[in-house]
C-alpha cells in the first residue's frame, strides 16, 4: 500500500500482534479463580510508574475514582492515559502529578462546566506533555484494532486536518476505492480500569447503559481492574448472561465498592455530586488548594469509605441517588444541594 | 442587538438553531446549547427527530438538559443504549443527516480549532481538543457550528485544524478522502446565521438576528463575509418557546435566568 502522508505523533500502547498474543498466552489465565481484593492490593500488583492507563466511562460518567484516589496515594508516577473522553479522572492524576503524558482525544475540560484549571496549568507550564491527538472515534477504533488483535484499522476520520498531523495514524491509499483512507494503529494499555453495577468474584462483569468504550477497552489492555457497587454471586451473573459485557478471563482483579464512582455518575444509581465536583474546579485554580485537595480528601483518609464519609455520608449519597432516578431536582448551579 | 428584546442571545441562539433542524431526520449532539436547541426542535417542529449521542445514546426522550454526552439522560426513555463503536459507525456509515457542534474558532471555509491557542508544542492556551468533533464534522452529511462570533474567533487562518470544514475549498474534503457531499451547512453566531457558498466554498451570510447591522457583521470576522444583497432577519423566540427552554434548562445551566 502506498502511504501518502504519516502523522508526527508519538505511537503509544502499540504491539506487534504476535507479540501481544505470547503475553496473552503466558500472563492472562483462563481459570475461574477468586479474584477479588481490596483497590490498595489491585494497584499495588497491577499499576506501576510509566505504564500506559485508560478508564472506562466517559467524562464524568462510570468513572472507577477509588482506583484514582489510589494510584494518587500510592504515589505512582510518570503515568500516560489515553485522554479517551477523560475529564474528572485525567484532571486529578494531572494534578497530583502521577500522570505527565497524555493523548488527547479529549482532555483539560469539564463538558459544560469549563475547562480544568489544573489540567491546562500543568500543560501550558510544560509540567505534562500532549505526545498525540487524535479524535473520539479514533481511540474508540485504536482499541478496536487492539481488541481483534489487528496491528491497525481503516477509518475515514481525522483526514485533511492537524488533528491527523500530530497523530499516531498513516494515511494510504485504499487498494479497493483508490481513495485515501486513515489507518489507525492498534492501541494496547497496560492497565484498564473500570466501575460497574455488578460482578462476580471471578471477574464476570456487567454494566447498565451505554458501554461507551468499554467492550473493546477491556478486551485490548492487558491488565484490567474491576470496582463494582456490589459483588454478586455467579448465579446472578448466570441467569442474565447477556448483560455481561467484560468476561472474567480478560479481568485480573475485582474489588467491591459501593458508590466507587464517586463524584461522577452511576447511570440508574446516583447522579454527579455537583457541589464536589464544583469544588476541585475552583480550589484546583491554585497549586496550592490543589495540594489541600489531595491532603483532605485522599492523603487524610484510609479509605474511599472514610472519603465518603467526608463529601456527605449517607445523606449525600441519598440525596444523588433520589436526583438519578428524577425522583428531586438536578442542583442549580452554583446553588447546590437541597 | 435592539435595545429592549424580551429574550436573551442565549435563548434566541437555542432557537434559530432549533429552526434549521428538520422533522425526521437524524442528528449528531454535542454538549451544551447544541443540545438545547435539539430538544426545543423535539418539542415545537420536529418530533420525530432522531437525536443520536456519541457515547451511545440512541433515540431518548431526553428529560432534562444532560450535562454530558454521556449523561444517563441521554439514553432516557431511548431506543437504544449501545456504545460509542456502535455510534460511530453508523456516522461513519451515512445514516447521520446533521452533526451539531461547538467551536472556539473557525476559518472562512468552515473548519474548526478546538485544540490550542498559540504553539501545539507549548501552548499558550490548552483546549480540550477534537474529542468527537473531527468524527462528526468529518462523516455527518451537514455540520452546523454554534459559536460566538468576534474577531479573534472568526478567523484567516487557525493555529490548528482539528475538525475539518471544507479545508481549502472546492473538492478538498473529496481529495483529502472525506466521504462525498459532506461538509458545514450552518454557522450559527450571537449575530447571525451564515451558510456556505456554492462555489467558493466559503462563509455567506444568510440572515442576522433582529436589530444586528451588516455592519456589525463584517466588523466582527477577521475575514470578508459573503454578504447578498437581500439579508433577511432571523425569526426571534416566540413566547412559547421561551416557556419550553425553561423546562429543558431548569437550573439555568446554559439559558441563563434573566
Amino acid at each position: 500500500m502506498e502511504i501518502l502522508r504519516e502523522g508526527q505523533g508519538e505511537l503509544i500502547g502499540w504491539h506487534d500482534p504476535d507479540e501481544h498474543r505470547r503475553w496473552v498466552r503466558e500472563n492472562k489465565s483462563r481459570e475461574l479463580k477468586d479474584k477479588t481484593m481490596t483497590v490498595a492490593e489491585a494497584v499495588e500488583k497491577f499499576v506501576h510508574d510509566g505504564d500506559f492507563i485508560a478508564c472506562g466511562g466517559f467524562g464524568h460518567i462510570r468513572v472507577p475514582m477509588s482506583l484514582i484516589y489510589e494510584i494518587i496515594r500510592q504515589g505512582k508516577r510518570n503515568l500516560t492515559m489515553a485522554g479517551k473522553t477523560a475529564v474528572h479522572d485525567i484532571d486529578i492524576l494531572i494534578g497530583a502529578g502521577c500522570v505527565n503524558r497524555v493523548e488527547v482525544a479529549y482532555a483539560f475540560g469539564h463538558e459544560l462546566r469549563g475547562l480544568s484549571p489544573a489540567g491546562r496549568r500543568a500543560v501550558e507550564s510544560g509540567k505534562c506533555k500532549v505526545v498525540a491527538e487524535i479524535s473520539n472515534a479514533g481511540y474508540q477504533w485504536r482499541f478496536l484494532a487492539g481488541a481483534m488483535g489487528l496491528p491497525f484499522i481503516p477509518s475515514r476520520n481525522l483526514l485533511g486536518t492537524d488533528t491527523f498531523e500530530k497523530s499516531s495514524a498513516k494515511i494510504v491509499r485504499d487498494p479497493w476505492s483508490g481513495k485515501p483512507i486513515c489507518l489507525l494503529p492498534a492501541a494496547y494499555p497496560d492497565v484498564a480500569m473500570f466501575h460497574v453495577p455488578r460482578c462476580d468474584k471471578y471477574g464476570n462483569a456487567q454494566i447498565d447503559g451505554i458501554l461507551v468504550e468499554d467492550f473493546e477497552l477491556a478486551r485490548a489492555a492487558r491488565r484490567v481492574l474491576v470496582t463494582t457497587e456490589e459483588i454478586v454471586d455467579e448465579e446472578v451473573i448466570r441467569s442474565k448472561p447477556d448483560q455481561t459485557a467484560i468476561p472474567f478471563f480478560l479481568v485480573d482483579a475485582v474489588c467491591e465498592v459501593p458508590y466507587g464512582a464517586h463524584p461522577t455518575q452511576m447511570p440508574y444509581l446516583y447522579f454527579f455530586d455537583e457541589e464536589h465536583i464544583r469544588e476541585w474546579l475552583t480550589v484546583s485554580k491554585t497549586e496550592e488548594g490543589t495540594k489541600a485537595y489531595f491532603d483532605r480528601y485522599v492523603f487524610g483518609v484510609k479509605d474511599f469509605e472514610e472519603y465518603l464519609e467526608l463529601v456527605g455520608g449517607v445523606r449525600k449519597l441519598s440525596y444523588l441517588k433520589r436526583v438519578e432516578q428524577l425522583r428531586a431536582p438536578m442542583p442549580v448551579q452554583g446553588g447546590g444541594e437541597e | 442587538m435592539a435595545e429592549i428584546a424580551s429574550y436573551t442571545p442565549t435563548e434566541l441562539l437555542a432557537c434559530v438553531a432549533a429552526h434549521v433542524l428538520e422533522d425526521g431526520k437524524s442528528i449528531f449532539v454535542g454538549t451544551g446549547l447544541p443540545m438545547i436547541a435539539s430538544m426545543l426542535a423535539q418539542r415545537t417542529h420536529a418530533p420525530n427527530l432522531l437525536i443520536i449521542f456519541e457515547a451511545g445514546g440512541i433515540g431518548p426522550q431526553v428529560p432534562v438538559l444532560p450535562i454530558s454526552v454521556g449523561d444517563s439522560r441521554t439514553f432516557h426513555r431511548a431506543v437504544g443504549a449501545s456504545s460509542m463503536h456502535d455510534v460511530m459507525s453508523a456516522l461513519q456509515n451515512g445514516y447521520v443527516d446533521y452533526g451539531f457542534l461547538g467551536a472556539a474558532a473557525i476559518d472562512p471555509y468552515g473548519n474548526i480549532n478546538t485544540t490550542i491557542i498559540g504553539d501545539w508544542e507549548r501552548p499558550k492556551v490548552r483546549l480540550p481538543g477534537s474529542g468527537g468533533a473531527n468524527d462528526i464534522g468529518s462523516l455527518c452529511w451537514r455540520t452546523i457550528i454554534m459559536m460566538r462570533q468576534d474577531k479573534r474567533r472568526f478567523a484567516n487562518k487557525l493555529p490548528f485544524i482539528t475538525t475539518p470544514g471544507y479545508l481549502t475549498g472546492p473538492g478538498a474534503r473529496e481529495a483529502a478522502g472525506l466521504p462525498e457531499g459532506t461538509g458545514p451547512y450552518r454557522v450559527i453566531t450571537q449575530l447571525g446565521v451564515y451558510g456556505f457558498d456554492e462555489t467558493t466554498k466559503r462563509l455567506k451570510l444568510i440572515s442576522r438576528h433582529p436589530g444586528v447591522t451588516i455592519e456589525e457583521i463584517q466588523a466582527n470576522s477577521e475575514f470578508e463575509i459573503i454578504i447578498p444583497a437581500e439579508v433577511p432577519e432571523s425569526t426571534p423566540p416566540t413566547p412559547e418557546e421561551q416557556r419550553i427552554l425553561r423546562e429543558i434548562d431548569p437550573s439555568g445551566m446554559v439559558i441563563k435566568v434573566r
